[in-house]
């Protein structure tokens, strides 16, 4: 008596789940509308990235990861498959910079994806250049780093001004 | 500054001597080989080529030219580099130091002795042996760098380094490192030897072209390996020594009066 029970009870669970389940997959169930759609900028500097578009937008992290070993570990520079080489191309116009804002290029993916980006931990966001623009910052990205974080170390004019130099 | 600036005119190596003796050696390199191989290592390799072993780079240092009071190798370092001079830092005992001055004296004859120290780049470098993760490494061609993406900030090569060469970053450098020179908090620190510039092909350091660019040409680097580089040379007539030689390290980074 007991063991039919259970079995039809069973059997039951078994039923909602599967209308649950199904429900949820329709069509019909409303989509969440809370995360923003990446917005992906064109390159300006290239019709073409160096491999196919669908490729990389699978496959960069591989293809940065075997280029890292190789230019670490036996000094290989080559350009197409180097990190350099992605943020001279794909620097924000406005930031100048691959993950300064929300909506620059490589952070506007990852955060819709929720996949933490580390290679900034310790690789500039900002394509070779970008700095020396401005004289004044020419030699100085390290004093840069000093204005920002100690407000109370004070880098006089002067001494800018001799590293510029 | 201005008694160096009118010791280096009475200097018989002037930069100006020192680049036709180096056009000259690779002149000469190039008609005593046969192959064209010290001619590509005067000029650094293709991009594509990896680093070879048959280039040891290293360092030479005249300590009887170091200057008293100049740090011109130690700004240039992190200028070049990017890392915050000791002196900016927020936290000085913290702040990575790739390269710095001593002055030295000895405590009988008061003679005092001036030399930057930086990482020896060894032959056999302890900070390689100890490091759990195998981030810390020497490269084909002599340099001893640290692969930062493996290492796991431990710091057992600080403490295995004789010299003291090895800094940890301490803290979020916020998107202020060079595009050349990547580094970042958690990591283990040294001289590169200017690796980006030597893969660039420039053949020197920062250090040691500020050096020359002060007039106190200390600083002599250049491939040990290579018996025709300017550095073999004045090896073989120099009198040099190993820092803590009695550890057998077999250093890329020699010194002369000291």
């Amino acid at each position: 008596m007991t063991g039919k029970l259970k079995r039809l009870l069973a059997l039951g669970a078994v039923v909602l789940t599967t209308a649950t389940l199904a429900w949820a997959g329709s069509d019909t169930q409303p989509k969440a509308s809370g995360a923003p759609k990446p917005v992906i900028t064109k390159s300006v500097k290239a019709e073409q990235c160096v491999e196919d578009t669908a490729y990389m937008r699978r496959n960069h992290m591989k293809v940065l990861d075997g280029h890292r070993d190789k230019t670490v570990i036996e000094g290989i520079r080559t350009k197409k498959h180097s990190l350099k080489e992605c943020i001279n191309c794909h620097a924000s116009e406005k930031t100048g910079s691959v993950a300064a804002a929300k909506d620059d290029f490589c952070v506007s993916c990852h955060s819709y994806a929720a996949v933490k980006i580390d290679c900034f931990e310790c690789h500039s966001t900002k394509p070779k250049g970008s700095m020396a623009m401005h004289p004044l910052n020419a030699e100085t990205a390290h004093l840069k780093h000093a204005l920002a974080v100690n407000a109370d170390v004070k880098v006089s004019a002067e001494e800018m001004a001799k590293v510029a130099q | 500054m201005s008694e160096h600036d009118t010791k280096s005119e009475k200097e018989p190596n002037s930069p100006e001597r020192r680049r036709f003796i180096g056009a000259a050696t690779a002149a000469a390199g190039l008609a005593i080989a046969p192959g064209v191989m010290l001619y590509e290592v005067a000029h650094g390799r293709p991009e594509e080529q990896a680093a070879s072993s048959a280039v040891r780079w290293g360092m030479l240092v005249d300590a009887t030219q170091c200057a008293t009071g100049c740090d011109d190798c130690v700004s240039a370092c992190s200028t070049e580099n990017g890392w915050t001079p000791v002196a900016e830092s927020r936290h000085p005992k913290q702040a990575p130091q790739w390269i710095r001055k001593l002055e030295l004296q000895d405590p009988l004859t008061q003679m005092e002795t001036n030399l930057p120290m930086m990482c020896q780049h060894c032959a056999d470098a302890p900070c390689v042996d100890v490091c759990p993760t195998g981030a810390s490494f020497k490269r084909a061609d002599g340099i001893v760098l640290v692969n930062r993406h493996t290492c796991i900030g431990c710091r057992y090569c600080m403490m295995a380094c004789p010299y003291k060469a090895r800094s940890l970053v301490h803290e979020s450098l916020n998107d202020t490192q060079l595009a050349d020179v990547p580094r970042g908090m958690g990591c283990v620190e040294a001289c590169t030897l200017c690796v980006q510039k030597i893969d660039r092909g420039d053949g020197n350091t920062a250090c040691a072209e500020a050096c020359t660019a002060a007039g106190h040409n200390a600083l002599l680097f250049g491939d040990m390996n290579d018996p025709e580089s300017e550095i073999s040379k004045r090896l073989r007539e120099l009198p040099t020594k190993q820092v803590r030689a009695d550890l057998n390290l077999n250093l890329g980074v020699r010194y002369h009066g000291i």
